[in-house]
């Protein structure tokens, strides 16, 4: 276990150093920030100096190594933009973010594995066909469509629920949270669920389809034959041998979604992490897409660190070893 | 003559495709008494495997039991509810499978596999049940088994883990136990003392046992009577004695001639030509009539029905054999 974790560190380690060259060199090619940032009535004087202290006049090589080795040091750079350090901005950020997605990847599983389940043990009934073609449309549907029609329905048709942005939040231990009021769940309804339906098809499908491999297995006729009720045998017996590609597509989507869901925080003017990507894209603010590329690589490291020790949980027959490949 | 354990009459068991229906089990007559251990025997696709889990209506689509009745302790189970066929199910009828290595959910331990057949019968604890279980192990030869409770299956060989199949299916103390074929996946060695084990203990318990197999070896080994299944119905049944050493049925006297023990050493093991019909293609009159080298006109198209002696045995045959006559 312990040469496992080691091994893992080390890999880990190698990603990010590899991501962080790749990023680097893109943020580089995508434009200069200089034509943005500096006012057009500056005089030349000023503007060289103010590339001067963005260190902007350095080689790339150079303002990349200086770049690792203020990140060695936990300083991922300054915004252009916001002149503060690029992680407490993305950091700041987190909370609306995580909220939203972990009510969206709850809302996924609460609602998809029950009726996956469903789906699975009968595949040919009327609902579960059209529960199957629902999931075709949750998977096509394009996120930012999706959106528009939700608040189309919701907020414009309906009235019932706000269009966008936060809402009131608590703090709990500094952070701010919209999960516990009221005002602040409504921001969050329409936003999770647009987040939530194409994972919801996912989770559909992914547990039909292993519902209905395991059971035709052998040990759920044996099971049967014991006598156990078919609650037990649905409830244990199935659902305890498909949980592993469910959790591990989970985990998968979650990070993706923490450092991804850009789309639905645009179309409900989210004030999360996805949000502040776009923004500082269009802006060339370099250090935060720089750091955050980089925190989100962090965050896939660990939510696949954290899915493999669930797997060693979940299945008797996985052992952590050093070996794997 | 102590009233049967288990009565079926008639039983017949079809799968159904796009083309029709076809019969894997055709009009089953079988007796088993309280205590008493009955081979079924038959070649693959004779339909015994579908007997057994008709027996207990394990039957899914796209199979269907169709006619006949199956009367344990004097109740039809045909007409039984799902509910109480649940709660004979491992109780009162327990079921050995053929691969130990797929029936054992992989993902669970022993102990909570052996344990739910206790507490979906009994309200009892879940430390009394873990008892009974580790007894259970400890008799049909596990050692430390509070230990081997807490453990996968992977952890345990194909051997223990048919050992295990079996203690879990004397748990209940049932009046039958259903074993299809739960030697076959085993080596030789582990196959004798696991009939042996499951002598002693159907003698011990009272239990009948169903052995359900191929094997013409295993019954004289272990059975008081025998069926011959071929092509879905019963060809010849009577005690073990009266079946293998004076058959009257061709077919089991062929096999019986195939099985290594019957043929001097260095000879060549005789064989049945060609190939039990499928099930798709049985012929008419006697199923068996085209492989047989003592068929008569009158078997292409009658069916022969079952003749009963006086002491019990009873075949299916126009032409039987006689002592001393071969194939």
């Amino acid at each position: 276990m312990t040469a496992y974790i080691l091994q893992r560190l080390i890999q880990s380690v190698l990603v990010l150093l590899a991501v962080s060259i790749v990023v680097f060199l893109a943020v580089y090619g995508i434009g200069d920030p200089i034509e943005l940032l500096v006012p057009p009535q500056v005089s030349a004087a000023e503007r060289a100096a103010m590339i001067r202290r963005l260190g902007l006049d350095l080689p790339i090589w150079q303002q990349y190594l200086s770049f690792l080795g203020n990140a060695l040091q936990g300083d991922l750079g300054r915004s252009f933009v916001h002149g503060i350090p690029a992680v407490d901005l993305i950091l700041g950020r987190l909370p609306a973010t995580f909220e939203l997605v972990f009510l969206a990847m709850s809302l996924a599983a609460i609602v998809g594995v029950p009726l996956g389940l469903l789906v699975g043990l009968n595949p040919e009934s009327r609902v579960s066909r059209a529960i199957m073609a629902g999931t075709i449309l949750g998977f096509s549907l394009p996120s930012f469509w999706k959106g528009m029609m939700l608040i189309l329905l919701f907020s414009v048709f309906l009235g019932w629920l706000p269009t966008a942005g936060r809402g009131e939040t608590v703090s709990v231990l500094g952070i701010p949270i919209s999960l516990l009021t009221l005002n602040g769940l409504k921001h969050l309804t329409l936003p999770a669920l647009n987040l939530a339906i194409p994972n919801m098809a996912l989770m559909i499908r992914l547990v039909a389809a292993g519902t209905a491999e395991a059971k035709t297995q052998d040990y759920v006729k044996y099971a049967r034959a014991k006598g156990v009720r078919s609650k037990r045998i649905v409830g244990r017996h199935i659902l305890r041998n498909i949980l592993i590609p469910v959790v591990t597509v989970a985990g998968m989507e979650f990070g993706s979604l923490v450092a991804f869901s850009t789309i639905t925080e645009t179309v409900f003017a989210w004030p999360g992490m996805g949000k502040l990507l776009i923004d500082s894209i269009y802006q060339l603010d370099r250090p935060v897409v720089v750091a955050y590329v980089m925190l989100a690589t962090l965050l896939f490291v660990a939510v696949n660190f954290l899915v493999d020790v669930l797997y060693a949980a979940l299945d008797p027959r996985v052992k952590l070893t050093g070996e794997m490949a | 003559m102590t009233s049967p354990l288990l009565d079926v009459r008639g039983l017949k068991t079809v799968f159904h495709d796009l083309a029709g229906s076809w019969p894997a089990v055709d009009g089953v007559d079988l007796v088993v008494k309280p205590g008493e251990i009955v081979g079924l025997v038959g070649e693959s696709g004779s339909g015994k495997s579908v007997t057994g889990f008709s027996l207990v209506q394990l039957i899914d689509a796209p199979g269907e039991i169709v006619a006949g009745d199956v009367l344990f302790n004097g109740e039809d189970l045909r007409q039984a509810s799902e509910e109480r066929l649940r709660s004979l199910r491992g109780d009162r009828i327990a079921m050995i499978f053929q691969d130990p290595l797929m029936t054992l959910n992989p993902v669970l331990t022993i102990g909570e596999q052996m344990c739910e057949a206790i507490l979906e019968h009994r309200s009892c604890s879940r430390e009394e049940a873990m008892k009974e279980a580790s007894h259970a192990l400890s008799r049909v030869g596990i050692s430390s088994p509070d230990a081997r409770l807490k453990q996968y299956p992977h952890e345990f060989s194909g051997g223990m883990r048919q050992r295990v199949a079996i203690a879990t299916a004397l748990l209940n103390k049932p009046d039958l136990i259903i074993a299809d074929e739960p030697t076959t996946a085993l080596d030789v060695t582990i196959q004798s003392q696991i009939l042996f084990e499951v002598q002693k203990l159907s003698r011990e318990t009272g239990t009948a046992v169903l052995w359900i197999t191929h094997d013409l070896a295993v019954v004289a080994e272990l059975a008081d009577r025998v069926a011959v299944m071929y092509a879905g119905r019963i060809v010849e049944t009577g005690t073990v004695d009266d079946v293998l050493d004076r058959p009257r049925h061709p077919y089991t006297l062929g096999l019986l001639s195939s099985s290594a023990a019957t043929v001097a050493p260095g000879e060549r093991l005789k064989q049945i030509d060609g190939a039990a019909p499928s099930i798709d293609a049985r012929p008419s009159g006697c199923p068996f009539r085209p492989r047989c080298g003592r068929s008569l006109p009158l078997c292409a198209q009658i069916d022969p029905p079952a003749q009963v002696q006086a002491d019990g045995h009873s075949y299916r045959c126009h032409n039987p054999v006689t002592e001393g006559s071969a194939l």
